[in-house]
């Protein structure tokens, strides 16, 4: 006997279920279908406005940086301004995301934009999240050539672009927003929900940022 | 690993006199606990996600079978494999052979219980692989041959000069005049020699907080961001999980998730939820080429039906022991196996069985406070009083322990008898408690009065008492 056999057996005994019970399997699929919400915390439930609010003080509070711009043209130049006063090369990494190389990078004369998955020797890796969670101040990441999920790690700095419009209230509705792009029942490969930079706790419990991920991970909200 | 969880009692006085560890738990006694009681009273809804997250498991675990069938079948339809292991052994060699079929030398690892379970680390060493653990926690414990202490932080045994000292001791190749004062001294020298072991692997492996029925979906939850390195960079991912993480669906997952969080170190959010879904995609530019997923039952399934079926719903947040009196006295270490504190004075004896593990249920003063903030309402003392019905009825308790509880049984059934004998009692033990009215020593009871003196009691016993009240309020 299968190993699979012999823990569905046991599994099946133990709650004295039978094979091909049809009103269990209806329920079963009957959940799975409906993919039903459960409770959503009152928190992230506001008005776009506050709602683009509540996500970029949460993720000040968890140690991310946020810089909020009214047009993704000037994105570009904010990326710029930011290795110049980190003190970084005038380099970055990024995927084929369309929303990122349309951007007037020639602009900025000095900054050299590479294009393809991190091999570990990058600074500062570019993205541009599926969305965000106001409730959490988290970012939705997809993977694909588009934003490939070694931008996510391993770089030092992890500069993340996201429409403000993109910003929902709870994770809820951003996985809503997940299988309405890919489908009933399908997913991405991977899917990065990031909340802050890396950090640990395992000396003593003292928190310090930059563990195996980005020691900074640096937000730019485009639009609201 | 070697179980000494029949030798509880040595470890834990040997954890008492241990002036190291002591300094140690004294980060447990004073940092989850505040921590995650502000991240609790932050969230209004936090109660009622409790009971939400706990019929999701109810009702996972009810149609269980149903589930793992559903979940294989997305895994296989997104290019996954999956593998079913009954027991730690046949685990064991299902990695070894998707290892071998890599020809894998160097393996890394993201923090995972259930690989300590199987005792993962030491059988790959044995069959030439080698595995490096890439959570920093981990890391430590490997150079120092340990296992982890606690479950979601596995060296919280250890001081921050033992892990500087572990460092300048296995990390010779670097200048011995470095800097190590500084945790983030620390942090950055491993940060460093661990990015090039995951260059170097061939396989990575993760556990698993949840696998989802309705994507064929795994999910870990980390904050360093290893465990995604760890399965992004080697051309093969396995993720190992317990039968019994499985929930329907996405929306079930993210329920469970607000109250992991918040139970576990007081965050929102962890700062890495990463959901795998099969190996990489046609026009994908990285991630693994091949994804495996080996279901581990291991003596879950012997769990299902029973008293102890409601511990399956266990996430493996770390508040049972995070609040425990006991763990705080004496760490993990003690409990003798992979899951220390009160979820593991329970699950323990399921998983190998209440002859070894009887001490662990009968080290708790059942004060509760595990199951207060159990984030899936876990009946933690209950289900350790079943164990200790169940030692008793199997004859494991020592005899002076049997004969004494028989003993008070027959006057306790005898209730006439019981109030006779304790009118008689209580005021003589009143009188030979002298002055101060307590106990500097006492016959049978050494190891109590060694440490502190026994209240006598006061003259009168309860009924005594109930009764006098009673006729006063007659009056």
């Amino acid at each position: 006997m299968s190993g699979r056999e012999a823990i569905l057996g046991k599994v099946r005994t133990a709650l004295k279920a039978k094979a091909g019970d049809t009103v269990r399997l209806a329920a079963v699929n009957e959940r799975m279908a409906k993919s039903a919400p459960g409770i959503i915390p009152a928190r992230g439930q506001l008005p776009a406005k506050e709602r683009i609010d509540l996500f970029c003080a949460q993720a000040v509070k968890l140690f991310a940086s946020v810089e909020r711009l009214a047009s993704a043209d000037a994105v570009p130049a904010a990326v710029a301004g930011y290795l110049r006063q980190k003190n970084l090369p005038q380099s970055v990494r990024m995927g084929d995301d369309p929303r990122l190389s349309d951007l007037p990078w020639s602009q900025e004369g000095a900054l050299e934009v590479r294009h393809g998955p991190s091999d570990g020797n990058d600074e500062v890796g570019v993205s541009h999240a599926f969305g965000g969670v106001a409730e959490t101040g988290t970012v939705v990441m997809v993977s694909g050539a588009d934003n490939p999920t070694t931008i996510n790690f391993l770089p030092e700095h992890h500069i993340v672009v996201i429409d403000a419009t993109s910003i929902q209230g709870d994770l809820e509705t951003a996985i809503a927003g997940i299988r309405a792009r890919f489908g009933k029942g399908e997913m991405p490969r991977t899917v990065n929900l990031i909340s802050g930079p890396s950090r640990s706790g395992d000396i003593e419990q003292k928190l310090i940022l930059g563990a195996h991920g980005p020691r900074a991970l640096h937000l730019i909200v485009v639009g609201g | 690993m070697q179980i000494t969880s029949p030798a509880f009692k040595q470890n834990a006085k040997g954890a008492l006199a241990d002036v190291q560890l002591q300094q140690a738990l004294g980060n447990v006694r004073s940092g989850f606990i505040d921590k995650r009681l502000k991240a609790v009273e932050a969230l209004p809804e936090f109660e009622a996600l409790r009971d939400s997250a706990r019929a999701i498991k109810d009702h996972a675990l009810a149609n269980l079978d149903l589930y793992l069938e559903a979940y294989e079948k997305k895994v296989v339809a997104s290019g996954g494999h999956v593998h079913w292991a009954e027991s730690a052994e046949d685990a064991r060699n299902i990695i070894l052979d998707i290892c071998r079929k890599a020809n894998a030398k160097t393996v890394t690892k993201g923090k995972s219980m259930i690989t300590e379970e199987i005792a993962l680390n030491d059988f790959l060493e044995e069959k030439g692989i080698r595995p490096v653990e890439t959570d920093l926690g981990e890391y430590i414990i490997q150079l120092r041959h340990e296992h982890p202490s606690h479950i979601i932080a596995p060296a919280v045994h250890v001081t921050q000069s033992q892990v500087e000292a572990d460092f300048r001791r296995v990390h010779t190749h670097l200048d011995a005049a470095r800097d190590l004062r500084e945790p983030e001294a620390l942090l950055n020298e491993a940060r460093k020699v661990l990015r090039e072991e995951y260059f170097a692997a061939d396989v990575g492996i993760t556990g698993a907080n949840f696998l989802i029925a309705e994507t064929g979906t795994s999910i870990i939850v980390t904050n360093e961001g290893n465990g995604d390195l760890t399965q992004i960079l080697p051309k093969m991912h396995i993720a190992v999980a317990s039968i019994e993480k499985i929930v329907p669906t996405l929306e079930d997952a993210s329920q469970i998730l607000r109250v992991l969080a918040r139970s576990a170190t007081g965050q929102d959010m962890s700062v890495y939820t990463t959901m795998s879904t099969g190996p990489r995609r046609e026009g994908d530019v990285d991630g693994p080429g091949e994804y495996h997923v080996v279901l581990l039952d291991n003596g879950r399934s012997s769990m299902l039906g029973t008293e102890f079926q409601e511990m399956l719903r266990c996430i493996r947040c770390g508040a049972c022991m995070n609040h425990c009196p006991v763990y705080h006295a004496v760490g993990g270490h003690a409990y003798g196996w992979v899951y220390p504190g009160p979820m593991g004075a329970v699950l323990t004896p399921s998983l190998i069985g209440v002859d070894k593990a009887g001490h662990l249920p009968n080290a708790s003063t059942f004060c509760g406070r595990c199951e207060s903030v159990c984030p899936m309402k876990i009946p933690l003392p209950k289900m350790m009083r079943h164990w200790r019905e169940r030692e008793f009825e199997r004859g494991l308790n020592p005899a002076a322990a049997r004969s004494g509880l028989k003993f008070w049984a027959f006057f306790a059934r005898r209730p006439a008898l019981y109030q006779a004998m304790t009118a008689i009692g209580m005021p003589l033990l009143s009188l030979l408690g002298g002055k101060s009215h307590r106990f500097g020593w006492l016959p049978l009871a050494g190891g109590w009065t060694r440490h502190r003196e026994l209240p006598a009691p006061q003259g009168k016993t309860f009924m005594q008492q109930v009764r006098s009240a009673r006729s006063a309020g007659a009056r």
